[in-house]
């Protein structure tokens, strides 16, 4: 049984299986089919929801997601909100009546999803959310509709729209005139009784359900493992949902870093990141989409073990630490022993990721964090570079130069490290540098990039980290630091 | 009786559209889309969102992973018995035509004994829901002998396969013109071709009915190619067959001929079982199975003298058609139609090979083969200009038609020349054009990685369907007792506003207010025989009918006024929802709604049938000469990219587009389309690759790995204007123009603007080759190539 409120009326839907998703219980069980289907794989926005989950202020904070890769079992305990719930009446919210004066709609398929992704930025920004208060330039909002597709509009009137959103007489959706709405949400159990479907509250407790059901899947986000079921039609007999374990919730400060819970979104992510290393903070806003973001986390991507992930090659350049918990006890690892082969992890049966330590900048390290792809915004990468040193005395020290996208996982380029470490950011160095790179990667051809591509464009990523060394400012030598 | 010119009310203009950073304006008095409210609230019906009866069946289509080969087991008996199975369909299974191609024959319905692309339908699975059809589907045991797959059109194309003949136009004695040049150039290039992703895939309803017909629900640009082809699979008559079209979410051309296949296997499977049937393919399934845009081969070889001007030449465009004729003849046609783009090309040939390869039936997408055509002549202004050292505006220009030369390579005189020019001075100065120039070579000049590019492209595009029976159009209108008007024409709804220009003009006829005028759903049982919404024709032919339609019905209320209320014929008109006749004291002024109840009550018909045929069009195939357009639509675009000479990342960062609609219908849906065309242009000729393995399977088959452009690809600068004071030269739909495929071509500067930006890698010495899309691995590769050759000529210097 999964209790939730849609557009602020009490739900109880029973026997759904693990699987379904936001939107087969919207489309199929519910019958609203206001939020469409585009690809059932998160990447286009159509079935864009927003979803408020009560928060420690007594009220409700409100995410977009894709509805098509959310787990329905998420709902227990939210305020799920879809484009049906805006409008009160003939009185447009002033998300939908900006859209409509600027003709922001063409076919009108994609037009919910992206009314939804302006709903979330509105609410926050109603709300005073630092994050949504920053000015409504277009950096702010390619980051809130980067994951909604138009094939119609060219997107220019869409974004005018948001731009005028602050103009209009402030109408509530008719949900808003019931003051208990969030008290009711909250009440409601936090408990979820599911056959197949386990939703622990503590690291305890998820323990002991991970004893009595080894052999269920895991899943936080379920930005990746959802498309084993829209994609491969997967029946997941057996779930076990990691996403409200306090414990894995959790960022824990140290003295020389930060422990960060494995089911950590990667929007919470931000203001940390922004403040200790803003290389990756600028690179965390091209991996996916707000969607994306506001599910996907940081131990799912190193979990997923996938040679693309766009994290991985961070941590690995930042000398990140995994802790370990499983039947046996806890461990701790160095990110790169966890990385064994393609989509082969060290995790042993029964084992998963607590949370990843994040060690502290230091003074004189530095990052730079370079992602190359087809599309600037959610996209994959084909070559991810993100390279760590420090100079002392006019020659570089602590060299860490870690790709994706070069090789059957994340890893660092240890020959070209070599290559550089204690010598000056000169070009002979560099060129050494870019030689070695062919010894340490064979990358792959694949859809996203030839090898050969890949090959040049990653030892190309090297000379430009000697020209950003080198006199030269990043608006110089990076398209990315040019345009923003 | 007032003329067609005196109807054109002017509309009032839009201001400019947005610059960066400042405060948008609205476009005033530009009614909106007839359906954004629905839009914004969730209430507007796709097809899958249609109630159906509960006990309605779920069907999936499957699928070869085999591009060619012999079909030599199709074991289905896992299939039929898996959970919720009801029906299980081959190709053995069809009553009628097994063939649905749209004009050729070549389109099994579902694959006989030979295999002719990876994605071909085999067979279909009706269940209780998706996921149990979806889940049968992978049940079943499909052996297939492969053959060797035919994926190279250029292979094809010397081997003489065609899926047509290849044809031929040409103007004059273009080798002689060619010899006689001071100077030829060659070059060849491909152009890569395009997904439609549109957002709402394919899908259909279909519903038994009581007797042996069928009515089908459908997301197609063609409703009535839709009712011939599901007539003839049930072979049952066309009248058994009711099609109703209410919008799509997107065409593009994607669902013009391929929406049909999949309304014929649902309605089969509705017939068999009699009950309702909903099929809608998934996301993969629809890139895999359906058509795309052609990828093209071009080729020039052009002569020109000491001032650049082009003096003759030789052009071969090859087609990549897939597996079957489809609507490829006239796709590889519009493409040779477009081979000259604004130029004239003197004395010219230009050849048309359509190529049948072992992939998807390729097909219409929006400019049907016109923007791959125009990209060998935009190739060629570049080449040019970089071989004597000139900056391409300047070829450009000087090779537009002009007086004494505005006959094209087909023989059809080019009117509105004066415009063209006008079009691209206006834009040259509006955009800055030249001191932008000078910028941009200061920067490069000094900037080590990041390099800038700067193109101004025209685009002419020719306005009728080239099969010249298209262009005809039907409309029904009713007025109710009660004052409100219904009208019904035969074009479709996919997004582009034509519902709410028909409405426009219906309501402007008859004095009324637009919302006094209904458009429902496009159906074959109220107007027949239509032809598909393309070609951008949907405003210029319904909108005519309907016109008609309500010229006739204003006639007829005239006459019955005259007649009632005794009042003089000759100065009656409708305006402000009143019939007024006669002027100062003799006025009378009879509401619009008393005057249809007076009708009513009188015994008139209140109902109208309209139709238009386009006038002076021509095309004889046998001497490649005629007249096959209308008119031609014009714009122009400048574009400013940077590249990242060091990653191949580059972006577009500033727009500006003028763009010729004639008397604009409506200002907002006509920069809707113009923008919309523009960046989905772009996204072709950029972003969006298709990808095939070596076996012919399609590896781009989702949006994870195929990417259109999204929010952070639309320029920060995009300065986008209606061309003024220009009404169409020819007597169409109050003057106005075209607007739905023509923008898209204005992203062809961005290309050019690329190639601008990489040849300063070698002092624009160079003309650099640059396929398309110009991913940033095409875009890296290129600027080696450059620096590479420059490092060549250096070390021999």
């Amino acid at each position: 049984m999964i209790e939730f409120y849609l557009n602020g009326e009490a739900q109880r839907c029973a026997s759904l299986a693990p699987e379904t998703s936001v939107l087969e219980l919207l489309r199929t069980v519910l019958q609203r089919t206001g939020t469409k289907e585009g690809c059932a794989s998160g990447d286009c926005g159509a079935c864009t929801v927003a979803i408020g989950m009560p928060d420690q202020a007594g009220g409700l904070r409100y995410h977009s997601t894709n509805a098509c890769i959310t787990p329905a079992h998420q709902l227990q305990g939210c305020h799920l909100v879809t484009v049906e719930g805006l409008a009160r009446g003939d009185a447009l919210h002033p998300v939908q009546a900006a859209m409509v004066d600027c003709h922001a709609s063409q076919c009108g398929f994609c037009t919910p999803g992206i009314v939804m992704s302006l709903f979330t930025l509105h609410e926050g920004r109603r709300e005073g959310r630092r994050d949504a208060l920053a000015p409504l330039d277009d950096a702010r909002l390619e980051a809130t509709l980067g994951g909604n597709l138009c094939r119609c509009t060219g997107y220019r009137p869409i974004r005018d729209a948001a731009r005028r959103l602050d103009r209009y007489p402030d109408v509530r959706p008719p949900w808003a005139d019931d003051a208990a709405l969030a008290d009711n949400v909250a009440a409601l159990s936090d408990e979820l009784e599911s056959d197949g479907y386990a939703m622990p509250r503590t690291l305890a407790a998820l323990h002991d359900v991970r004893r009595q059901r080894p052999r269920a899947r895991l899943v936080a986000g379920a930005t990746d493992l959802w498309l084993e079921t829209t994609q491969r039609l997967e029946a997941f007999e057996d779930v076990i949902d990691i996403s409200r374990v306090a414990e894995l919730q959790a960022i824990d400060e140290t003295p020389d870093g930060w422990w960060i819970g494995a089911s950590v979104a990667y929007t919470r992510l931000e203001p940390l990141l922004e403040t200790a290393y803003p290389a990756f903070a600028r690179m965390l806003q091209r991996l996916g989409s707000a969607q994306i973001r506001n599910r996907g986390t940081l131990g799912g991507n190193i979990a997923n073990a996938s040679p693309i992930g766009d994290t991985p090659p961070v941590l690995l350049a930042l000398g990140a630490r995994l802790a370990l918990e499983g039947p046996d006890g806890a461990r701790e690892l160095p990110l790169e022993a966890f990385f064994l082969d393609y989509k082969r992890t060290a995790l042993a049966p029964g084992e998963f990721i607590r949370a990843i330590f994040l060690p502290r900048p230091a003074g004189d390290r530095r990052l730079e964090v370079w992602k190359l792809s087809k599309r600037r915004e959610d996209d994959i990468s084909a070559v991810l570079g993100a390279f760590a040193w420090q100079e002392q005395a006019g020659r570089l020290h602590g060299v860490r130069l870690a790709f994706g996208g070069m090789a059957a996982t994340p890893r660092r380029a240890e020959a070209a490290e070599a290559a550089l470490e204690g010598q000056p950011p000169d070009a002979a160095a560099f060129d050494a540098a870019r030689q070695a790179l062919a010894r340490d990667f064979q990358p792959l051809d694949d859809v996203r990039g030839s090898a050969a591509y890949r090959q040049l464009a990653a030892a190309n990523l090297l000379e430009r980290l000697r020209l950003t060394l080198t006199h030269h400012s990043p608006r110089e030598v990076c398209l990315d630091a040019y345009a923003h | 009786m007032r003329t067609l010119t005196d109807l054109s009310r002017p509309v009032p203009r839009p201001e400019p559209a947005t610059q960066a950073d400042d405060t948008p304006t609205l476009p005033r008095q530009a009614p909106p889309h007839d359906s954004a409210t629905l839009h914004v609230t969730g209430r507007a019906r796709y097809l899958d969102d249609q109630p159906a009866p509960a006990n309605a069946l779920h069907v999936a289509v499957g699928l070869s992973r085999v591009a060619h080969g012999r079909l030599t087991r199709l074991g289905l008996d896992a299939a039929r018995r898996a959970p919720g199975v009801v029906d299980v369909i081959t190709v053995v299974d069809i009553p009628g035509h097994t063939d649905v191609g749209p004009v050729f024959p070549g389109d099994p319905l579902l694959a006989d004994a030979e295999v002719r692309y990876a994605g071909q339908p085999l067979f279909a699975v009706a269940a209780t829901d998706f996921t149990s059809a979806r889940r049968a589907v992978a049940l079943a045991e499909i052996e297939i002998d492969a053959l060797p797959a035919r994926l190279d059109p250029v292979a094809a194309a010397e081997a003489e396969e065609w899926v047509r003949p290849p044809h031929v136009q040409q103007r004059g004695d273009w080798q002689r013109a060619l010899d006689d040049a001071p100077h030829r150039l060659e070059a060849h290039q491909f152009v890569g071709g395009q997904e439609h992703f549109y957002l709402e895939g394919q899908a259909c309803l279909a519903l038994p009915n009581e007797d042996d017909g069928v009515t089908v629900h459908t997301s197609s640009q063609h409703p009535s190619e839709v009712q011939k082809l599901v007539a003839e699979v049930l072979a049952i008559p066309f009248h058994a067959v009711t099609v109703e079209v209410r919008r799509m979410g997107g065409g593009f051309g994607g669902k013009e001929t391929q929406a049909a296949p999949w309304a014929c296997l649902a309605a089969l499977l509705a017939r068999r079982t009699g009950r309702a049937v909903r099929l809608r393919l998934p996301r993969g399934d629809d890139m895999r199975a359906t058509g795309k845009r052609h990828p093209f081969h071009n080729r020039y070889r052009l002569g020109f003298d000491d001032a650049d001007v082009l003096q003759g030449g030789d052009i071969t465009v090859i087609g990549d058609c897939g597996h079957s004729p489809d609507l490829s003849e006239a796709i590889v046609d519009r493409a040779m139609f477009h081979a000259d783009n604004a130029y004239s090309l003197g004395q010219a040939r230009v050849t048309g090979i359509p190529a049948r390869t072992h992939m998807p039936s390729n097909t219409a997408f929006r400019g049907f083969g016109g923007p791959q055509g125009m990209m060998i002549i935009e190739r060629a202004m570049d080449d040019i200009a970089r071989h004597l050292g000139e900056d391409p505006l300047t070829i450009r220009k000087r090779n537009l038609y002009r007086p004494e030369h505005d006959v094209t390579h087909y023989g059809q005189r080019v009117e509105q020349i004066g415009l063209l020019h006008e079009l691209v001075s206006q834009l040259e100065a509006s955009s800055d054009y030249w001191a932008r120039r000078s910028a941009i070579r200061a920067y490069n000049a000094s900037s080590p990685v990041l390099k800038k590019g700067l193109a101004l492209t025209p685009v002419k595009f020719g306005i009728s369907f080239t099969a010249k029976h298209l262009n005809q159009a039907g409309a029904l209108l009713h007025v109710y007792t009660d004052g409100s008007v219904m009208i019904n024409h035969g074009g479709t709804e996919m997004g582009q506003g034509l519902h709410t220009k028909v409405g426009q003009v219906v309501a402007r006829e008859l004095g009324l207010e637009n919302a006094a005028v209904r458009i429902s759903a496009t159906r074959t049982d109220k107007v027949p025989n239509t032809s598909p919404t393309a070609a951008s024709s949907g405003a210029d032919l319904n909108g005519m009918a309907a016109r008609n339609a309500a010229m006739q019905i204003r006639e007829r209320l005239f006459d019955f006024a005259a007649e009632h209320y005794r009042l003089d014929r000759e100065a009656m008109c409708l305006e402000n929802g009143e019939l007024v006749a006669g002027h100062g004291e003799g006025e009378r002024r009879i509401a619009w709604g008393d005057l249809v109840q007076a009708a009513y009550l009188g015994r008139v018909s209140l109902s109208v049938t309209g139709f238009y045929a386009t006038p002076l069009i021509h095309y004889d195939r046998a001497s490649g000469q005629g007249r096959p357009f209308y008119y031609y639509a014009y714009g122009a675009a400048v574009s400013e990219v940077v590249v990242d000479t060091l990653s191949g990342e580059h972006r577009v960062s500033r727009v500006d587009i003028l763009h010729d609609v004639g008397d604009s219908l409506n200002p907002a849906i006509d920069l809707g389309q113009i923008e919309g065309g523009f960046i989905q242009g772009m996204g072709w000729l950029t972003s969006e690759e298709l990808k095939w393995d070596e076996t012919g399977r399609l590896t781009s088959d989702g949006p994870a790995t195929y990417k259109i452009p999204t929010i952070g690809d639309t320029p920060p600068d995009f300065r986008v204007a209606l061309l003024e004071g220009h009404p169409n030269s020819q007597a169409s739909l109050y003057r106005s123009k075209a607007v739905g495929e023509p923008p898209f071509m204005l992203a062809i500067s961005v290309w050019s603007a690329l190639r601008d930006a990489l040849a300063s890698l070698a002092d624009y010495r160079l003309s650099p080759a640059l396929d398309t899309p110009a991913t940033p691995e095409r875009v890296l590769f290129a600027a080696q190539a450059l620096r590479q050759a420059t490092a060549t000529e250096t070390s021999h210097a």
